[in-house]
């Protein structure tokens, strides 16, 4: 015979309901629902402000249901262990909720690299190939990386791995950040995967008002000359070249510049368009939702609420506003070394984010001429940025991971 | 392999940091250079191609009466691997970014960039 009340008060007693009424104050479960208000904030952000929504929604949704309470799709502490070596994968299958699995692939690596098979895919390096002095924009922006590391160890909040996820910010590239900091931070995931998507999502604001600052209006009206034309031949040849001269030199570099290359080179082949096609949507499309979930699950209230989060999103917004400064500076000695040839706002576009920062150039360029068209140029030290941040996260991850 | 403690200071952490700015700088000046020369040789080869004679016998050029333009044209438009279509949309998009009538504009030619 069903006792129907007790039933009914098992029920009550299992749902989220009542976890919030009864334990949720006394157990820092006002941290779980602070979380889950700034999951719908970030949902908003996606859905009404259009702030990189296909991840952002993801991370949001994904951040709602790791606080809600009593559903256990996402167990930290499994993860604590995990990281003191006290349990393997294996563990976290058996032990853990769905959530916990979809981390497995932020965990090992496998997203972020599936996510490069896809961006080498979308890519042309064609604009690169033919300015190959881009490379040094690309360079140059990686000035914000490098500072923000030093800032945030010298702020005394982190230790030398945290600082090196933080910096990782600059290189304003979602998946070579959210690769390093799973290896070197995994517990500031959350933050530094949103500040980093937050920011690109900014990049219109945040890049125009330092590319005036460092340049004058002649400088900003600057034609630049139409680049030779690539032959399919070199298009098929560099991701085999950069592939291998880069994971020899670094590699560490090797996992994200080897899938960044395989994906480019799918594309140029003509041979594989099936596979060409597939990573650039199918698969990209399946990892983005699987990368947001893990990534917005490990947006636990306890960890996340904190001072250091404050500190990263400060950190963060300095880093990509170094990044793009020392891209500038790099575009305006280019500008004066070739006495004029270069217009030094596709400096700028040497943070990775492809494409905003090179269509940024391109609207700031067309503001003081409009019959400019600077994206092609742009396209340039933008793919070198790609390249260059994770010759970044590589170093960083020889120096204290590896 | 690990390379450095987790606990460096800040001037150790600023050492790294300029360690690594040289490291970015050094490994993509490097990747420029093997693009460079790769570039050198294709550019080289294409040069070559073009200069070689052709083994088939010349064939005459065909003189070919130029196309009467159209009443109020500016002139014909040259297309290389350009679909009419397509350039009609590009030289569309330019005067409306250049916020100028067509008919003011001239268009020599339009090519794709491969």
């Amino acid at each position: 015979m069903i006792n129907i009340g007790e039933t009914l008060l098992n029920l009550w007693n299992d749902s989220g309901f009542a976890r919030i009424i009864t334990g949720f104050l006394s157990e820092n479960g006002w941290q779980n629902l602070v979380m889950i208000a700034v999951g719908c904030f970030l949902l908003w952000l996606a859905i009404s402000k259009k702030f990189e929504p296909l991840l952002l929604t993801g991370i949001a949704f994904g951040c709602i249901l790791t606080n809600l309470p009593g559903v256990g799709m996402y167990h930290q502490e499994l993860w604590d262990q995990f990281m003191r070596h006290e349990i393997g994968f294996g563990d976290i299958m058996l032990q853990g909720g769905l959530l916990d699995y979809f981390y497995i692939g932020v965990k090992s690596s496998v997203y972020p690299c599936l996510i490069f098979i896809g961006v080498g895919a979308m890519t042309d390096f064609g604009p690169l190939l033919s300015n190959p002095k881009s490379l040094l924009l690309g360079a140059a922006a990686q000035l914000g990386v490098f500072l923000a590391f030093f800032a945030a160890r010298a702020t005394g909040a982190f230790d030398a791995l945290e600082a090196a996820a933080i910096g990782i910010i600059g290189g304003a590239d979602g998946p070579t950040a959210i690769f390093l900091t799973s290896k070197l931070a995994p517990h500031l995931l959350g933050p530094i995967a949103v500040a980093a998507y937050s920011y690109m999502a900014l990049i219109p604001f945040i890049q125009p008002p330092i590319m005036k600052a460092l340049t004058t209006p002649e400088m900003r009206k600057v034609k630049m000359v139409q680049t030779r034309t690539v032959s399919k031949t070199e298009k098929i040849i560099f991701p085999i070249v950069v592939g291998i001269f880069v994971a020899l030199l670094l590699p560490s570099t090797g996992a994200l510049i080897g899938c960044l290359m395989l994906g480019n080179l799918l594309k140029e082949t003509g041979v594989t368009d099936r596979l060409s096609d597939t990573v650039q949507n199918a698969l990209m499309n399946i990892v983005t939702i699987l990368l947001s979930l893990s990534v917005g699950a490990t947006m636990v209230g306890s960890t996340f609420l904190t001072v250091q989060t404050l500190l990263i999103i400060v950190l963060g917004v300095i880093a990509f506003m170094i990044s793009t400064t020392g891209g500038m500076l790099g575009g305006v000695i280019m500008y004066k070394v070739t006495k004029g040839k270069v217009n030094p706002l596709i400096g700028s576009a040497g943070v990775s984010a492809v494409p905003m920062a090179a269509r940024v150039s391109n609207t700031v360029g067309q503001k003081y001429n409009p019959s400019n068209f600077l994206l092609m140029h742009a396209m340039g030290p933008n793919v070198a940025g790609v390249i260059g941040s994770a010759i970044a996260a590589g170093f960083l991850l020889s120096m204290f991971g590896g | 392999m690990m390379f450095l403690s987790t606990e460096i200071n800040s001037a150790g952490a600023g050492l790294a940091a300029l360690l690594g700015y040289g490291v970015v700088f050094l490994g993509l000046i490097a990747l420029m250079l093997v693009v460079i020369a790769v570039g050198k040789f294709f550019q080289a080869r294409d040069q070559k191609k073009n200069t070689e004679p052709s083994v088939e016998a010349p064939v005459a050029p065909q003189e070919v009466a130029p196309a009467p333009t159209a009443p109020g044209s500016a002139g014909g438009v040259k297309l290389y691997d350009v679909e009419p279509k397509t350039a009609a949309m590009l030289m569309a998009i330019v005067a409306d970014q250049m916020g100028k009538p067509l008919n003011e504009l001239r268009f020599i030619s339009i090519k794709e960039v491969k």
